[in-house]
């Protein structure tokens, strides 16, 4: 078969497989977006605080942290997954959880892939921030925690940006979920995962099919956030 | 008064506790201005600078906030955000996103920010500056209002005609140095500085 039968095989099997609702590649595709968007979540709630204090606070070696945090949106997810493998091995520090090939083993994994998305997203949206903004919220006496309702209220599209970059990462990944997850049929296998496997099996007709779903899905979830977008773009006028 | 890059606008961030003066004291309501005691007093001061930054939020948010954090229950927020409002005649506005105010409403809606919670002190600088007639008459009689009510209002203003309007008392600023300060019938008529007499007169240029 062609490039292109496949493609068109790959295609036709994939609305066979939504039509059927075939329960191994459902189960694959809920378990992709249970761990990629859990840990997507967690990135914001630890990337969001961290980003916020990070542009706020000045301190020391602010320019490098920045730095290191940017060049850490970037990094390979192999180099994430070897170094959440070693952590949660039984030998590493992190052994004695023993989430090793677990899918919460996955979420950390991820998490570590997100966390610097929405920590850089945030630094950079609150630093370019009207810096007569916070000279306001000093003259009015904001409090520490009311000065941070406003600042992120201000910068919402920035972290829906920061959403839809950080849930792309980790839908999209598959280097740190294979090693930390180890692709186990009806436990740890994600789409990506099962595609690579696919893929090495010559079954490239499941895995194209299996990569459209997963384009489908994320472009689901991107309309979500997009359209969340587009309403708070209207509404500041 | 005085005339551009004077000081008028540094003299008004010092009086905010946004600066601090490099030499000599500060004194707000007989306390000293310290980076310490800053945030205490400046709980008591209101100031409006030039083009006031909006909060990306609805009018009545943007006036309720600083309620919100002094604790004021729903009820007292509401009543006082309301009356606020309407002192500054935006009461119909209070639901519009507050950044598609056109120039004047948003140098109301500062305005009514800070009288919401207050303030014994009111610092404005230049706060009718490019506002229609319209505007700037409201904005004149809501300090006029502050006035009557017995707060402290330092206007800071490049028009001589509203500071004959609205002022008790007149300083005059050159180049950082406070030249000339008094009551403002001393002030006009038989200012102690022949450089107020010249600006004044429009004589002088800096």
């Amino acid at each position: 078969m062609g490039g292109l039968e496949i493609f068109i095989d790959g295609t036709i099997r994939a609305v066979e497989i939504i039509l059927s609702g075939n329960p191994e590649i459902f189960q694959i595709t809920l378990l992709s977006l249970r761990v990629s968007l859990t840990a997507t979540l967690l990135g914001a709630l630890f990337g969001i605080p961290v980003g916020y204090l990070v542009a706020i606070r000045n301190f020391p070696g602010k320019s490098l942290c920045i730095a290191v945090i940017n060049t850490l949106m970037g990094i390979p997810p192999v180099v994430v997954g070897l170094v959440v493998y070693l952590m949660l091995s039984s030998d590493g520090p992190l052994g004695f959880l023993r989430i090793l090939y677990t899918p919460s083993a996955m979420v950390i994994a991820q998490t570590v892939l997100t966390f610097p998305v929405t920590c850089g997203i945030t630094i950079s949206s609150i630093i370019s921030l009207n810096p007569r903004l916070k000279e306001t919220l000093v003259s009015l006496s904001a409090p520490r925690f009311w000065e941070a309702v406003i600042l992120i209220n201000e910068i919402r599209i920035g972290i829906i940006t920061s959403f839809i970059t950080a849930f792309g990462a980790a839908i999209s990944e598959v280097g740190a979920i294979m090693m930390v997850g180890g692709n186990l049929l009806g436990y740890t296998r994600a789409l990506t995962t099962a595609i690579v496997l696919y893929t090495n099996k010559g079954e490239f007709s499941m895995a194209i099919a299996l990569g459209i779903i997963l384009l489908i899905l994320a472009l689901f979830v991107n309309l979500t956030l997009t359209a969340l977008q587009m309403h708070y773009r209207r509404h500041k006028g | 008064m005085g005339p551009s890059g004077s000081g008028k606008t540094t003299l008004l961030r010092l009086l905010d506790g946004l600066e601090f003066p490099d030499s000599g004291e500060i004194y707000v309501g007989g306390k000293r201005l310290t980076m310490e005691s800053a945030p205490k007093i400046r709980a008591n001061v209101g100031a409006v600078f030039q083009s006031p930054v909006m909060f990306d939020a609805s009018v009545y948010d943007n006036v309720a906030f600083s309620l919100r954090f002094r604790g004021f229950p729903a009820s007292a927020i509401k009543k006082n955000v309301e009356e606020a409002l309407k002192i500054v005649q935006l009461e119909d506005e209070a639901k519009r996103n507050a950044l598609t105010l056109s120039g004047g409403e948003a140098q109301r809606v500062a305005l009514a920010r800070v009288l919401v919670y207050n303030p014994e002190l009111i610092l404005l600088d230049e706060p009718t500056a490019n506002l229609d007639p319209s505007n700037s008459m409201i904005i004149e009689s809501v300090l006029r209002e502050a006035r009557s009510e017995g707060k402290t209002v330092v206007l800071v203003t490049h028009n001589i005609f509203q500071a004959k309007r609205l002022a008790d008392k007149m300083a005059l600023l050159l180049a950082g140095e406070m030249i000339e300060i008094g009551d403002k019938k001393t002030f006009f008529e038989s200012p102690s500085d022949s450089r107020t007499r010249r600006f004044i007169d429009g004589d002088l240029v800096c």
